[in-house]
């Protein structure tokens, strides 16, 4: 039998000529029916592109969806979204926000609202059914948003990111509340696709995670998480899982001249620097240092840093890419020189940070240019552009924007905001 | 403040300097004008106005009149600004055509078009409709652009998330219009829809009460009213004149654009309540009263769910999406240049007579365009001069904002074009009154548009940045040196952009008219337009009208585009 989904050889292009980057590379995917899956990675991986490749919203460059075995055109009819930002339609109420979904479908009115009803109900929304989305909080918003996408009867139910706009508690209880309408069987939901890059929510939901990765954005890791229901955070067997999943997606320290890149326009994969302000590094370092034997499991830092995923796996990236820290086994230890700057005065502190970055090849290369260029001085845009070459246009501004902090806080160049120029820092020498 | 924020939503397009599109939009421009006054050399020499009467019963009939007219020209506006709009925000090739023709036309001087539009219109329609039609069609280019422009804006900038709700619960065309793009553009629309009403009033005065030489193209109206007032001298039908016209402009706000201010504020997007949102007492009595919630249930609703049921169809019953139709590049082609052999014949043709235009003629126009400057930067810095002290006193200081800002309102309603042959009256007899007079018209056509923006601009300054000032005992001096001047500086650009460009409109009615069947004018490029149309000279009339045409686009693109950008970049606090 055919399956509820399949991708084949998905790729997805974005820009053109030059400045042409590849979002999602050759994704190959089967979903069947009663799966409950996580597509997991940290953002800029693709995962949300491929949810809406997935739905038809948006046509992949390369490749074909196909469901039931039959190649998809258009928007699929049997998917539906609920939303990161709920997308309610702010100026209808709750039950009319349901209703215009079944409006879209030509279902008569007097239907419609039965059915509106009875899905607020089932929601547990009974009583507001003439608020307006304003008036509710960010929990009940997301309820409407499920009891809309309910409506429709999907056989795919993809959630993007659905639960990462509220805060804990409401979270918590939708979590359960959607496992267990799922559960029971009680709606016609064959399949459910969990975009998140939330590492915990993935393993505590889904049966199967499957981990993406960046540059380009594709599939590393598809594996099941065979443990039975509910689960339980606290749970010895939770934590290993955890702790495996998040091996996977912080990755091991890896010899130098993989882990460095090449340099922009040089043959090669540049690496991104992590983006990362000075402060929150420093915090994270000065974090370790207090650990017993200055190691913590990576996982661990979301709670204690106060940090979403993302932002912990950025500064793990950049702790290791700069020698402060070793990842093995989904713990983080820090180094001697980490260790040492945690300790450090801020002047040298200074000193180490510019020693550790001068080693990144990106940073090499924007030094070269700036000692190359006229009168030492080169205009941000000039920048960015030429490392739209290996970016994206947003994240090559993103480049620039932590380039221009590090440099500045490690005194290797100094930058005017109201011109927008890059100046050689000329107390520091450069050594060739 | 929500009043002044709302207010300025529009925004000057982009930077872009002059591009091949701002060629063809020229050359079209040229064509247009040149059709205009092609067509005019059939019109009738004279001209017979209607015989307007002095009574003070006829004022409501001639109400009806006037509102009749605005209305018409509305409604052709938002019908207008929806289609043109949706075309350009999701065709790409139609918008790389139609932003830069909205971006110079809206910076056209539209009175200097009524000459020609009157005189054309009037060579191939009866006399009535044409001159009924050459009205509409002034309100109706002072009304549209805006209203584009925020429909065209809205929906570029519908929150992608609702974009993607719509489509994966697949809103067809209608259905998406009716619940996603109208309801999200409505509040920019209503604002919009007033600023250009009260932008039509002052065009509509001016279309009401044109008279040149022996032409008479006076409309029966309330602007006519008084025009015919002021010649006569009779002060107690001027009294009369402005007493009916402020009632209607207070009627309308108080039972249209209040109530429905209030009614839009369900649109926002913010998902927070707003602590003082619009409010109206006639549309709080609506809300109350039983009749106006049957009407509402019964047959608004009813109405829409019969329109839904009709235009929304099951969308499962729709087969993919067709491929692209072949396409037939030789039709598109030969049109092209069918097109473009008409515009270079009319160019050809427009170029011969202009050629025609002698030297002194020429120096004539360089003349006037340099006095006519010269009238609208007095104008401006007059306007400065009152509007900064008075804008920042009403933006900081609540007490001050509730009793000043209903009285500014109102003043601000009132259509100069109105109260210009009044004002003549008084001014005619003091040397060089008929300048001042000129200035006059100018400055108050304009000095509203810097009043909002210095208003909007003192009130959006931080009152940490307020606070931080007070605590660093800066001296008064220092304070507006360092906070104040700075944190206008974009809002006094913006008024001053819309300021300019009202002044030089409002030379063709400011330097020549007619009083009691006497003409008097200045020295100006209205003046000479203005007098082309009199004396029949249309070669002139073509020259005049360009000239001020390219001078008005030139100063927007060399000068305040420059200095617009340069004050967004640097200085807006948001």
């Amino acid at each position: 039998m055919a399956h509820l989904l399949e991708l084949q050889g998905i790729t997805q292009k974005y820009g053109r000529g030059d400045r042409r980057f590849t979002a999602v590379d050759n994704v190959n995917l089967a979903i069947d029916e009663g799966e409950f899956v996580a597509l997991l990675g940290p953002s800029g991986c693709g995962k949300s592109t491929l949810l809406r490749i997935i739905t038809g919203l948006n046509q992949p460059a390369e490749g074909q969806v196909l469901y039931e075995g039959q190649p998809l055109r258009g928007v699929n009819p049997h998917a539906t979204i609920v939303f990161q930002t709920f997308a309610l339609f702010p100026w209808l109420t709750v039950q009319q926000n349901v209703e215009v979904a079944l409006k879209a479908r030509g279902i008569p009115p007097s239907l419609r609202t039965v059915r509106a009803i009875d899905l607020l109900d089932m929601v547990g929304l009974d009583g507001f059914e003439t608020a307006f989305p304003r008036e509710l909080s960010g929990g009940m918003r997301q309820k409407v948003g499920f009891a809309r996408a309910m409506a429709v009867e999907p056989e795919l139910l993809c959630l993007d990111e659905a639960f990462s706009a509220l805060d804990v508690l409401s979270a918590e209880s939708l979590r359960g509340e959607l496992l267990e309408l799922w559960m029971s069987g009680s709606i016609p939901t064959k399949a459910i696709l969990m975009v998140t890059h939330n590492i915990e929510e993935a393993v505590f939901m889904a049966d199967r995670v499957i981990v993406m990765d960046k540059q380009p954005g594709r599939i590393v890791a598809d594996r099941a998480i065979d443990l039975p229901h509910p689960r339980q955070r606290k749970d010895p067997r939770f934590l290993e899982v955890l702790d495996r999943v998040y091996a996977t997606l912080a990755g091991q320290t890896q010899p130098e001249h993989i882990e460095l890149g090449a340099a922009p326009g040089e043959a090669g994969v540049t690496r991104a620097l992590p983006f990362v302000s000075i402060g929150e590094l420093s915090g994270l370092l000065e974090f370790l240092d207090e650990m017993p034997n200055d190691r913590t499991d990576v996982y661990r830092l979301e709670q204690e840093l106060n940090l979403g995923t993302d932002p912990v796996l950025q500064l793990t990236e950049a702790a290791e890419l700069l020698g402060f820290a070793t990842i093995a086994k989904g713990d983080i230890t820090l180094t001697s020189l980490g260790e040492t700057f945690a300790e450090a005065s801020i002047l040298a502190r200074k000193e180490i940070f510019a020693t550790r970055i001068r080693r990144l090849p990106t940073i090499k290369w924007l030094l070269a240019m700036l000692k190359a260029a006229d009168k030492g001085r080169l205009d941000r845009d000039v920048v960015r552009l030429a490392l739209e070459l290996e970016f994206s246009p947003e994240d090559a501004a993103r480049q620039v924007e932590i380039a221009i902090q590090w440099g500045r806080y490690a005194e290797l160049l100094a930058y005017d905001d109201s011109t927008e120029t890059l100046y050689q820092e000329t107390a520091v020498s450069v050594p060739a | 403040m929500s009043f002044f924020a709302g207010i300025f939503k529009v925004q000057q397009p982009a930077q872009r300097t002059f591009g091949w599109a701002d060629v063809v939009v020229i050359a079209l421009v040229i064509l247009l004008i040149y059709t205009g006054v092609r067509l005019s050399f059939g019109a009738p020499a004279t001209v017979t106005g209607p015989s307007i009467s002095l009574k003070p019963e006829v004022l409501p009939y001639y109400a009806i009149r006037s509102v009749g007219r605005m209305a018409a020209a509305y409604v052709l506006s938002l019908l207008f600004a929806l289609v043109y709009g949706r075309a350009a925000a999701y065709h790409r090739r139609a918008e790389q055509v139609l932003m830069p023709l909205l971006d110079v036309l809206q910076s056209v001087p539209i009175l200097s078009f009524l000459p020609v539009v009157l005189l054309g219109l009037s060579t191939v329609l009866p006399q009535a409709i044409a001159v009924e039609l050459a009205a509409i069609v002034l309100i109706f280019t002072s009304q549209v652009w805006n209203l584009v422009f925020v429909w065209y804006q809205s929906l570029t900038t519908i929150p992608g998330e609702l974009n993607e709700a719509s489509t994966i619960f697949r809103f067809n065309t209608w259905l998406r219009f009716r619940a996603v793009e109208l309801p999200f553009a409505a509040i920019g629309l209503i604002w919009n829809s007033m600023m250009s009403w009260a932008g039509g009033w002052f065009f509509l005065m001016a279309a009401e009460i044109f008279t040149v030489g022996d032409r008479d193209f006076r409309l029966l109206g309330l602007g006519a009213y008084l025009h015919e007032a002021a010649s006569q001298e009779d002060y107690g039908a001027i009294a009369g004149g402005i007493a009916a016209l402020v009632l209607v402009i207070v009627l309308l706000d108080q039972f249209v654009w209040r109530p429905l201010l209030a009614w839009s504020n369900r649109f926002t997007l913010e998902m927070v309540e707003d602590d003082n949102p619009p409010t109206s007492w006639f549309y709080a009595l609506l809300q109350r009263a039983h009749i106006s919630r049957w009407l509402d249930h019964h047959l608004r609703q009813a109405l829409l769910n019969g329109v839904d049921a009709l235009l929304v169809r099951p969308a499962a019953a729709r087969p993919a999406p067709a491929e692209e139709r072949a396409r037939r590049p030789w039709a598109l082609y030969a049109l092209l240049v069918l097109v473009g052999t008409v515009v270079l014949y009319g160019l050809e043709q427009a170029g011969e007579m202009l050629v025609q235009v002698p030297a002194a003629q020429w120096s004539e126009i360089a003349t006037g365009l340099a006095a006519t400057l010269a009238r609208v930067l007095i104008a401006l810095l007059v306007a400065l001069a009152w509007t900064i002290p008075v804008g920042v006193l009403i933006g900081t200081n609540a007490r001050a904002a509730t009793v000043l800002q209903p009285l500014v309102q109102i003043a601000a309603s009132i259509p100069a074009t109105a109260l210009f042959p009044v004002l003549l009256l008084v001014l005619l007899d003091l040397p060089g009154g008929l300048n001042l007079a000129a200035v006059l018209l100018m400055l108050m056509g304009t000095q509203w548009y810097l009043l909002f923006n210095i208003i909007a601009g003192a009130a959006a300054i931080p009152e940490d940045l307020k606070f931080t000032s007070r605590l660093l005992k800066l001296s008064r001096r220092e304070r507006w040196r360092t906070l104040i001047l700075p944190a206008l500086f974009p809002y006094i650009i913006t008024g001053a952009i819309t300021a300019s460009g009202g002044a030089w409109n409002a030379s063709v009615v400011a330097e020549y008219f007619q009083l009691g069947g006497q003409a008097h004018q200045v020295t100006g490029v209205g003046a000479l337009i203005a007098a082309a149309t009199a004396s029949g000279d249309f070669h002139l009339l073509l020259a005049a009208t360009l000239g001020m045409i390219l001078t008005v686009v030139l100063i927007n693109r060399l000068f305040w585009r420059r200095l617009y950008r340069r004050a967004e970049e640097q200085f807006r606090m948001e």
